[in-house]
Parts: C-alpha cells; structure tokens; sequence
C-alpha cells in the first residue's frame, strides 16, 4: 500500500525534527536561544554511531548520542549562563565545533554499516491492516519522541517546577527577585535541549539510514530551531509542525523518484526554501499580536548579589 | 568561596587589546591537549601547524590568498553585527556571488570577448550578493522573520544552485562528466603579481576595503548611526535614525562583499565553477569578525591568523594524518573563547564567600 508506505516515512523523517526542537522548545521557553542544535546534532549522530558500532547495542548507541549532545550544550551553558557570553555567537561556534568534532568521531567509521534500530512488532496487531504498521510497527525512537513531547506538555503546564521555568523565560529579573535560581534552571534547560538534540541526531545513523556520513544532519538543526518559532513555542504545534515538515521531505523525494523533470536540486531545496515561506508566513500573521517567544529569549542575565 | 560576575565601571583599554590574544592562547593550549589526546606529539603538532607555514615564501603568500576572502567577508558581517543585524549565511552570499559573476566567465567562453569581463563578473558578483542578503532582510524588516535562520536556510539553497548548475546546463562538455564548467578564458582571470605567484590583486582590494571601513565607521554619520544602533537602540531611534533602513543597509554591504569574495575567489584561485568552491569561508568569516573585535583592522589581523589555520591543517593532514576537520575543532574553540574572554571586557570576576546571607546574620 502505497500511502501506508508513505505514512511510515513520513513519521521515520519526522522523528529526528521532532526530538531535536522538543529539546530546544524547553531551552528556549527557560529563555535560552541554543542556535547550535545543528551542531549538537550531528555530535550526537556522531556518538551515536561510534557506540553502536562499538558496542553492538543500538541503546547504548543511542545513549551516546544523548551524552555527547549535553557534552556539547554544557560548553554552551558554561559560556552563556557562567561568563554570560552573547548567544547568538556561542550558538554558532557550537555549531562550528560540533561539525569538526563529528568529522574527529566518525573518521574511522566512513564506510562500516551497522543493523538499525529494530520495529516494534506485536503478533496480530502489527498486522492490521494499513494502521496496524503505522502504530504499532515503528522503532522505539518514534515511541520516545512522542512520549517526550507528551511528557514537555505535561511538565510545562502542568506542573510547579514547569510554571517556574517559564516564568525563568518570561523574566528572569522577577524570577530571581521571588528567589529561584535562574541559572540554575537555565543550565538544566540547555543540557535537556542538548541531550535531545544528540538524541535525534543519533536516530540518523542508528535507524534513519543505518551508516555514517560526514555532515548527515544535512541542516536539520536549523530547521527544528525555525519549527520552534513555526510552533509559537507550544509543544502541540511543534509536533504538528514535525509531522508537515517531514511530510515535505518525503514528498520531495517520491517527485525525485517519480521523475517529474524537475531538477533534483531544486526538489532537494524544498524543505529549507518550505522553512522560509513558513517562518515568513507566521511572522506576518503573528504581526499585529506581537511575538508569543518568552520575553526574555536571548538576553544574558548576570544576577546582582 | 564562589566567583560572582560583576559589571565594570569603565572598560579597560588593555583589556580589550589582550582578550582576542589571550582567546589564541587558549586555544592552543586546547589544541596541545587535543593532539595529545589524538596521541601525536602535541608540541610538533603545534609547530606544523602554527609556525611552519611561516617560514616558507610559498606558504605566506599562500596565506595572504586565503585571507582574502576572510578579510572582505568578516568586514561586511562586522558592519552587520555592530548594528545588531544578525547576518550568518554569507556562505550563502559567497556562492550566489561566485555564480553569478562566473556566469559572465561561463557565457563569454570562446567568444573572444574584451577586457571588460573581468570587471563585469566583479561588479555582478558583488550586486548577486548583496540581493541575495537583501531576501533574508526584508523578510525581517517587512514580516518580521528572523534573518537568522532565513539567511541560514538560503546557505544550503545556493549550495544546490550552483551544483545544479556545473552538473546540468554549464557543465564543460569536454570535462570528462566532472561536475565542473569550463576553464574561465584569460580575461576573466584575475591577474597575479607574477607568472609563479598565486598572490592576486584581490589582495589588494581586501586592504582597501579595511581602509575603506575604518574610515566609514569612525568618521562619517553613517559609521556613527550602525554604532549607535548595536549599543543604544532606544537613542538611536531617539534620535531619529531608521533601525530597519540599517537592517537593509548592513546586509547589503555585506552581502555585496560576500558576493565579492565569491567571484574573486573562483576568477582569481578556482579558475572554473565547481561544488566545494568555498571551504566554509562564510562561516569561518564569523570568527574572524569576532576575532577581530568588529574592528576593520582587527579583522585584517584575524584574517590571517585563521588563514594561517586552514594552511596548517592542510601541512598537518600530510604529515601527522591528522582529519581536516581538526582545522573546524580549532575554529569552533577558538571563537568560544574569543567570546568567553570578551566576557572580561565587560565583568570583571570577584570572589565573594560562600553564604551571602551569613554576613547579614553577623
């Protein structure tokens, strides 16, 4: 069945977007704007692979992935909360650094395969027709990303220490001023966006395509930072947003495939040239309301004793 | 004992000449580190890659080409950043310029067309660059979107542009199917200092440039307007300047020395279009920028310094097998402690006791 087929892509190409902007959506409700996910990232990706590989275990792998995420985001949190460094700036030389350091790892693995992550399969049920693969046959990443995202909600609405966050978000001066530890919270916000993003980034190599290659996050990163803003920093939307932007990957690939005559670079261009008609789209819609990020998005906050 | 920041009075001139150095000192320190955790002798390592490049004629000239692109890039961002305009796909820009002005090259190929090719592919390379900033701008001056991540999407767009390009309509059909265009003709190759030397006259035009931004910054209004805007926002539009006429303008400049870059580059040291035309330029731009504290001859400074790290790189994959990307972990590192030192320009660190409270309490 073909739309089966296409179903099951869609969430497969979906599901890195998803983990990485999940990460970032709470770093940046907290008031840190992380511009390295690309470069967490493909750190993660990276670690991912190499401790799969070595170890023969895609949950060690995937493990990796996540500590070599927050390793990263923790050089961002020490710049940028401890010495209150811009974070525009860090955010690129963590990406910088983290496209070298993935070069580093995955040298010696250019070229080695590895069996991917494995599908869930339930006698019976996974063979429903038509739904039954989509739900119930997808590899465990899938079944993370949307607990985790689940999960964001319910923590951030639901919950003391969630309200607190945003409120570190909304304004860090009245935050301090009540007597919570901005900093504090902040740095866990980024190594939990860190953690996510190795995490997605891991998916590429250890289910997406079972190999590694130099530079494989392809811009992901970017585009989970725009489905933040596309998503208004809610968690419902950004799933929704996930979801449309992996069908726009797949989409472009069945036209390629299809032959339609079009140029394949352009099909390829599709998702970043999507990302800018829709960051433009929201912004304008957005304009008489005036912007939903935190207020304090981006703005250093050094405390007075 | 814990270390609080805390926000100086007067910023201190010294200080701010000795943080871009001391952020090289660290950083080679880090990279000593690195090479030793590589398990290559990390002195020698250090010796390959910062100082042999500098006792060979070859390799300073070699340095001085690949500043150049640095030098007229980082300008361009600079302008940008101190105006608070956040401009990071000069990558992008770079390879919009490089095609467009190739092109001029690619259609006049054979044709035995006059000197005034050259001049045109600069002129059209810098006016290519300079619209293509300008789509991330308006899209952040007419519907607000960050420019941010329009600029960085349209990186990747212009990445499939030209290998779109040299693998479908001007690929060289004599190329063996390389994804290559045909050699550029000898009027549209920017002429060297001599037969041997690969050092070009866009040498030159990068030092003017620095001249030209110095002076444009420190004694004209225009120069006064992008600094006010970066440090003061509210004075500035206080005073009646236009913050987002400043966001186009920036990214203009900026994008038309981008573009610049791009075509010198292919004209003066590729010779023809192919992908992989630009080894992260744009990006590596950024820490130059910073490097150089936003200052046009600052950015001349750093430009050669990270120059000198691309050549190094190159020496040391030869000989220590080192991976080129240990050049990218240099950059990455350096540019963190660029930005962690420019903290001590702005705070100063002071040990305060552990319990602040306690001192109430007594």
């Amino acid at each position: 069945m073909l739309l089966e087929a296409v179903l099951l892509t869609v969430i497969t190409a979906s599901t890195p977007l998803l983990l990485a902007a999940s990460g970032e959506l709470v770093a940046e409700r907290a008031g840190v704007l992380n511009l390295g996910v690309e470069g967490m990232m493909i750190v993660g990706a990276a670690c991912g692979f190499a401790g799969a590989f070595l170890s023969g275990s895609i949950l060690l792998g995937a493990l990796c992935g996540i500590l070599g995420g927050a390793a990263l985001a923790a050089v961002f949190a020490l710049l940028t909360l401890g010495l209150a460094a811009n974070q525009v700036a860090s955010g690129l030389a963590l990406t910088i650094l983290g496209v070298g350091v993935s070069g580093l790892i995955g040298a010696g693995f250019v070229g080695q395969k590895i069996a991917g992550a494995p599908h869930l399969y339930i006698p019976f049920v996974t063979d429903i027709p038509f739904m039954g693969r989509v739900i119930f046959g997808q590899d465990g990443f899938v079944y993370v990303s949307i607990t985790l995202i689940a999960g964001i909600w319910w923590f951030l609405y639901r919950t003391r220490a969630g309200l607190v966050l945003r409120a570190v978000g909304d304004n860090h001066a009245s935050a301090h001023a009540l007597g919570y530890p901005v900093l504090r919270i902040r740095a866990l916000a980024v190594l939990f966006g860190g953690a996510c993003a190795g995490l997605g980034g891991a998916y590429l190599p250890l289910a997406y395509t079972p190999f590694w290659v130099s530079g494989m996050t392809a811009g992901r990163g970017w585009i989970a930072l725009a489905l933040v803003v596309f998503a208004s920093w809610l968690p419902g939307r950004l799933a929704l947003g996930a979801y449309l932007f992996g069908a726009v990957t797949i989409l472009q690939l069945h036209a390629q495939g299809a032959g339609l005559g079009v140029p394949s670079q352009l099909m390829t261009a599709l998702p970043y040239l999507a990302t800018i008609v829709v960051l433009v789209a929201i912004s304008w819609a957005r304009g008489r309301a005036g912007s939903p990020a935190p207020a304090s998005l981006g703005l250093a906050f050094v405390p007075d004793r | 004992m814990r270390l609080v920041l805390e926000r100086r009075n007067e910023q201190s001139v010294a200080v701010a000449v000795l943080s871009p150095l001391l952020a090289v000192v660290l950083t080679l320190v880090t990279g000593a580190v690195l090479f030793a955790v590589l398990g290559k002798p990390p002195l020698e390592a250090l010796r390959i890659y910062f100082l042999d490049p500098l006792t060979e004629p070859w390799a300073l000239q070699e340095m001085a080409v690949k500043a150049t692109p640095l030098v007229f890039i980082a300008v361009g961002l600079s302008l940008c950043y101190l105006a608070n305009a956040w401009n990071i796909g000069a990558e992008g820009q770079f390879l919009i310029g490089a095609v467009a002005g190739g092109g001029i090259a690619v259609a006049t190929h054979g044709t035995g067309a006059g000197p005034w090719v050259l001049p045109a592919m600069l002129l059209v390379g810098a006016a290519a660059g300079a619209l293509y900033a300008l789509i991330p701008a308006f899209c952040k001056v007419r519907f607000g979107a960050s420019e941010i991540l329009v600029s960085l999407m349209l990186v990747y767009v212009a990445e499939l542009v030209l290998d779109y390009l040299v693998r479908g309509p001007w690929r060289d059909p004599k190329g063996y199917n390389f994804p290559t265009t045909a050699p550029f003709d000898p009027v549209a190759v920017m002429p060297t200092f001599s037969e041997a030397s690969r050092l070009h006259f866009g040498s030159v035009l990068a030092l003017l440039v620095v001249i030209g931004a110095a002076v444009v910054l420190r004694s004209t209004l225009k120069g006064f307007e992008i600094r006010l805007v970066g440090a003061a926002p509210k004075a500035a539009r206080f005073a009646g300047f236009d913050d987002k006429a400043l966001v186009l303008v920036t990214f203009a400049i900026s994008g038309a020395l981008a573009g610049f870059a791009g075509v010198v580059e292919v004209s003066a040291t590729v010779g023809h279009l192919q992908p992989g035309i630009s080894p992260g330029y744009g990006f590596t731009a950024i820490i130059v920028a910073f490097l150089g504290r936003l200052n046009p001859v600052g950015i001349l400074i750093a430009a050669l310094f990270l120059a000198l790290t691309f050549i190094g790189g190159e020496g040391a994959q030869i000989s220590l097998k080192v991976p080129l990307d240990v050049t990218k972990v240099f950059q990455g590192i350096l540019l963190f402690y660029v930005l962690a030192c420019d903290t001590l320009i702005l705070y100063r660190f002071r040990v305060m006791p552990a319990h602040p409270k306690a001192a109430h309490a007594a």
